[in-house]
């Protein structure tokens, strides 16, 4: 006792120079008589392998450790000396062969067997860590499967989750070649999850539940007819609750999503706002998946009719969403759309999806004229872009269906929008007009098949959790690193695809994101409506409004004129971080040179966003940014217009020296050159009036 | 594998904090904290136990309003941590007897030690309370907790069976020998379920389930081998039945278990056979077993809520609470809540004539009524009548504008599932080794709602 305590206290020391009094009582220590001394002798030696990893090797530490791993009496000592290993060799493997070789035998059949065959006696954190060993453990023939399935089959009944999620890791990639044993096996699984969930603290379930979540998106005829067990109880804390609403949309389907929704809609009426506003967004993602279309219309008008604030207008996004899908419910819709009173809405995504619904149904909507028009008298009041833009929009398709009563409205609506480019300055009508991008919000949604396998394979890890796949993550926090607060970059990237789609594009999802480019084509694209649908049309009245229109379009869209171009670039380039960082180890730098900034350069360069708006006009666009004053990292790429060749560009800027150091990489070597010009011409514009 | 442990204060100090391998920066707990504190502020809700900042995985789990907290840096598994951080709750909590913030501080040198042995540089060597007995050598400070005497402490749900019980044992430290010397002989096996009931507006059960715990503490020496002998039968799992399926389960009489898992120490040769557990106890208090249960049970209390409108300014409430089950049970710390349309201004109360420790209340700030009783026999009902008043016309239905009605409330000596300990038996040691047995039944509310 004393002795391992006296070995613990030694071992502890984080300082190289005691190293070499470290080996000897090491030494003895693993050979001691006492387990308790062994055991910290053990994790002494991993210690050691921080402090001096030299010193730890030389001494042939390693060796001793397996041989005690295989031969030692007491199981804790065993765990300790397997975990020193495995982290000693995963280190190791890097650099050495051999290590990368012993790393192999651990997953040798005798040893997994010699350790399966003990585990009983592990503690049951102990259990985990040979758990997650076995599951990296090919077996060679599925009698063996069996075999370690059967010998394992009770660790399912134990209380700890960890031990039982990490038995679920194991069966199901033993299982995954054999489809019909797989399904059993989720059989299997079921009943102790479920028991896991409501055992527990919070916390665990929040866990557990996360896990099952997985699940449920890899089989949800699974747990379709268990979703009572989903159903939220009122003193859950909130995370547990909207993991639980996430489940019940998932397991819904044909034959329980009445009961499914029915709960639902009593989430809705209930007094916790939060929760109500998640259920609500529940329902509308359930009537996204198609089940039941019709009742789930019927509840969600009843929402409407509830009065309440934020009820309403979650239900209002939703209804909108739901009209781009299924259009035939659009007189049910409207009808009671019509009621709702344009002043008891505050919160803008709402007021849009009313204003949005107005405008595309005017020709049903009675008055929708004259709502539109008393909106727009109150422009002034209107802060939010995304509400003007949709006003706007609306105005003019109502104008399209019902000129003569919309023609003063969308007069004053120009007019209104004019004043707004005069008025302010050009960044608040890119404010208007290019709205900031909101970062998707729902990760689930946009995850495709590939990352959720990936998770999978990382069962019982944190990946489960986050709902995001290693590499993934790793990539994310190392952008975060550079830009913690800026999330819109990260993902502006792959939004700007969706965005670019038209208008009233009717199977589109997600609120669609306006930017400079995709007001003029709807423009174009009404322009081109206007002469067909209302040849009746005054043409003086009509000319106008399409000057006009242009010239709300123009003033944005002939900003970003590139430089006269040797070379052409894509200005709406698309690559993702991903993509952007595997790129960048792969090639070699094309150029890297220093660069002075013009004065008024660093004068405007006081946050990182305005040098990336700068040079987006230029076609350049940002993948990441960060850095405070003095100090500024960019990571830009751009695309050549014609072909997919992409340069990446790391860029410094010291605003102190104004010095900037450019490093370039090129698909294509040969225009790396015309492209640092064109770079260095860009950089050298910024700050310029 | 973890990089550093610490406990947080309601407050955000920091109490006790291990750094075991110096891969986290120092001020993690402060990060930790501002982050959980302003989580709203952020996002929706409350902190969820695990997230990241800056690549630093932080896990968290509240105890009796303390914050155990782990960071690390690397990919483990969430759970394994969650239970850890829930375990370490636990063994110090054995320790100590009583968990807090007073009890914590005084004791830090004998916490510190247990950390040390329960993890060696992030990883986990040894939680059970037995094992740890034979390295951890500090004596527990005991702190006289205030809690235990008011009825809010884990002890106090047993106090009907005051008669029965010593009211110290349930805080007794492991360690600690009580003041007379002679450690006293005794075990408790307690039966602890929570019931999770929903009532349509109709009165109809929508949902119910049983999640119970056998917990065990034992203050045995020697750990002799225990039998502990349930149902003959109970039968678990309900193979190609529907769990929802009612109909044919509630005649048979039989107890049903969903499903059930059980803790390590526990030996389930027999129990297939003849459903008996042996096990030997550790030291410290640990669930035997956990179970689950979604068989049709009947709720020990029925609401009934009915609003009256009465004209356009005012409403009456009707709560009527009947129990039932049989007269020789008490049900205690009764405590009813309804939330109530958010232009109420005033409410006044009616209570039954003759009515005794029934306490009502309106809380202003978030429009709620409460409605308190310190205990109901068994086959009675009550009844309050609430009258809301508004200012201007009530707009909108008022059924809708109010929650649903939820109910907490402990009864001692019931148990929903109809699950029961037959014996306890203690392998003797001798003719006149005869230890106390305290084998106790509890039934809480876990969420128990009547929608109206």
């Amino acid at each position: 006792m004393i002795r391992g305590l006296a070995l613990r206290s030694l071992c502890s020391l984080r300082v190289a120079n005691l190293v070499e009094y470290l080996v000897g009582p090491l030494g003895l220590g693993l050979k001691d008589s006492n387990s308790y001394v062994r055991m910290v002798a053990a994790i002494g030696v991993l210690k050691l392998y921080h402090i001096s990893v030299s010193t730890c090797v030389d001494a042939d530490f390693p060796a001793m450790l397996k041989h005690l791993m295989l031969h030692d009496p007491d199981a804790q000592v065993v765990a300790n000396c397997l975990s020193a290993l495995q982290e000693i060799w995963s280190l190791e493997a890097s650099s050495s062969e051999e290590a990368s070789r012993d790393r192999e035998t651990l997953l040798s059949k005798p040893v997994i067997y010699y350790l399966l065959n003990r585990m009983k006696e592990f503690s049951e954190w102990a259990q985990c860590l040979v758990l997650e060993l076995v599951v990296k453990y090919v077996p060679s023939e599925s009698s063996e499967i069996f075999d370690i399935m059967n010998l394992l089959e009770d660790r399912l009944q134990h209380a700890n989750g960890a031990v039982v999620l990490a038995t679920i890791k194991l069966f199901l990639q033993l299982t995954l070649s054999m489809t019909d044993v797989h399904q059993q096996v989720y059989e299997r699984i079921k009943a102790p999850l479920l028991t896991l969930v409501s055992s527990g603290s919070p916390e665990q379930s929040y866990a557990v539940l996360s896990h099952l979540h997985l699940l449920v998106m890899r089989a949800p005829m699974l747990f379709s007819s268990d979703y009572k067990h989903f159903y939220c109880q009122y003193n859950e804390p909130f995370y547990v609750k909207k993991l639980k609403l996430e489940m019940l949309t998932a397991v819904a389907n044909e034959s329980n999503t009445y009961e499914i929704v029915t709960e639902l809609c009593e989430y809705a009426a209930n007094v916790d706002i939060p929760i109500a506003r998640e259920s609500i967004r529940a329902v509308g993602k359930i009537a996204l998946q198609q089940y039941d279309v019709n009742a789930i219309v019927d509840r969600l008008l009843q929402f409407l009719e509830m009065e309440k604030d934020y009820v309403t207008a979650e239900t209002l996004v939703l209804v909108k969403d739901l009209l781009r899908k299924y259009p035939q419910w659009s007189h049910d819709c409207i009808a009671v759309v019509g009621n709702i009173s344009t002043k008891n809405i505050q919160e803008p995504k709402a007021k849009a999806a009313l204003i949005w619904m107005l405008g595309e149904y005017s020709q049903d909507m009675h008055d929708a004229p004259y709502i539109l028009e008393s909106l727009i008298d109150n422009w002034d009041d209107e802060h939010s872009a995304e509400v003007r833009l949709h006003l706007l929009t609306a105005v003019l398709k109502c104008f399209f269906k019902r000129p003569p009563e919309t023609q003063k409205a969308l007069g004053a609506a120009l007019a209104a929008g004019l004043v707004d480019f005069h008025q302010y300055n050009v960044s608040v009508a890119e404010r208007v007009v290019n709205p900031p991008k909101q970062a998707v919000s729902v990760f689930a949604d946009t995850q495709n098949s590939e990352i959720k396998d990936r998770i999978f394979d990382e069962f019982n890890t944190l990946s489960v959790v986050y709902q995001k796949g290693q590499n993934l993550q790793i990539t994310l926090f190392q952008l975060r690193g550079l830009e913690a607060n800026d999330k819109d970059l990260l993902l502006g990237t792959s939004e700007k695809e969706e965005s670019r789609g038209p208008i009233n594009n009717g199977s589109e999802y997600s609120a669609p994101m306006y930017d400079g480019s995709s007001v003029s084509m709807a423009a174009s694209q009404t322009q081109a409506e206007l002469t067909i649908s209302n040849p009746t049309l005054p043409a003086h009245a009509s000319s106008l409004a399409i000057d006009d229109l242009l010239g709300l379009g123009l003033p944005v869209a002939s900003t970003p004129v590139p430089s006269p171009p040797p070379l052409k670039l894509n200005a709406k380039a698309g690559l993702d971080p991903g993509t952007f960082q595997q790129k960048w180890r792969q090639l070699p730098i094309a150029s890297s040179q220093e660069y002075s900034l013009s004065p008024q350069g660093v004068v405007a360069l006081t946050a990182p966003q305005a040098l990336l708006r700068h040079m987006q006009g230029h076609s350049i666009h940002c993948i990441a940014s960060g850095g405070k004053s003095p100090n500024f990292k960019f990571f830009f790429f751009a695309q050549k217009a014609e072909e997919s060749s992409t340069f990446l560009v790391e860029c410094i800027i010291n605003t102190s020296s104004s010095k900037s150091q450019i490093k370039i990489k090129a698909d294509d070597q040969s225009t790396s050159q015309a492209f640092s010009d064109l770079f260095q011409s860009a950089l050298s514009k910024f700050g310029m009036p | 594998m973890i990089s550093q442990f610490f406990v947080l204060s309601q407050r955000g100090d920091s109490i006790v904090f291990r750094d075991y391998r110096g891969e986290v920066q120092k001020g993690s707990s402060e990060i930790f904290f501002r982050k959980v504190k302003f989580w709203k502020e952020d996002e929706e809700g409350e902190a969820p136990p695990v997230f990241n900042v800056d690549g630093v995985n932080y896990f968290h789990v509240k105890v009796v309003g303390l914050l155990f907290v782990a960071t690390t840096r690397i990919n483990v598994s969430p759970s394994l941590i969650l239970e850890l951080l829930q375990r370490i709750a636990r063994v110090i909590k054995d320790y100590l007897g009583t968990l807090n913030e007073d009890s914590l501080r005084k004791n830090f040198v004998l916490v510190y030690e247990l950390l040390d042995e329960v993890i060696d540089f992030g990883y986990v060597q040894r939680t059970s309370t037995e094992m740890l007995k034979s390295y951890v050598y500090n004596e527990p400070v005991v702190v006289l907790d205030a809690a235990r005497l008011s009825p809010h402490g884990r002890a106090a749900i047993f106090t009907q069976g005051t008669k029965r019980m010593p009211g110290t044992a349930v805080t007794k430290s492991v360690v600690a020998n009580d003041p007379g010397g002679r450690k006293r002989e005794e075990i408790f096996v307690d039966i602890i379920e929570k019931i999770s009931v929903t009532f349509s507006s109709s009165g109809y059960i929508l949902t119910s389930e049983i999640d119970g715990t056998i917990l065990m503490k034992s203050y045995l020496t020697g750990n002799p081998e225990i039998r502990l002998a349930l149902n003959e039968d109970l039968s678990i799992g309900r193979g190609g039945r529907s769990i929802y399926d009612y109909g044919n389960s509630s005649g048979s009489g039989a107890v049903i278990q969903d499903d059930c898992n059980f803790h390590e120490s526990v030996h389930l040769d027999s129990f297939d056979l003849d459903r008996t557990l042996h096990l030997v106890p550790s030291d410290g208090e640990f669930p035997v077993m956990n179970y689950r249960m979604t068989q049709e049970f009947k709720p020990p209390f029925h609401i009934n809520t009915l609003i009256e409108e009465a004209g356009a300014l005012r409403a009456e409430v009707i709560i009527k609470v009947r129990a039932e089950f049989s007269s020789s049970i008490i049900a205690n710390t009764i405590i009813i809540q309804m939330p109530l349309p958010k232009y109420t201004t005033r409410v006044s109360f009616e209570l039954e004539p003759g009515a005794v420790g029934q306490t009502t209340d309106f809380k202003e700030a978030n429009k709620r009524l409460e409605w308190g009783l310190k205990k109901i026999v068994g086959g009675f009902e009550h009844t309050l009548r609430a009258k809301l008043t508004f200012p201007q016309e009530s707009h909108g239905n008022i059924a809708r504008e109010s929650g649903l009605v939820s109910m907490t409330f402990t009864i001692p000596m019931y148990n929903a599932s109809r699950l029961q300990v037959k014996y306890l038996q203690i392998a003797k040691k001798s003719k006149t080794y005869n230890p106390y047995r305290w084998v106790r039944y509890v039934t809480q509310s876990n969420s128990y709602v009547a929608r109206i």
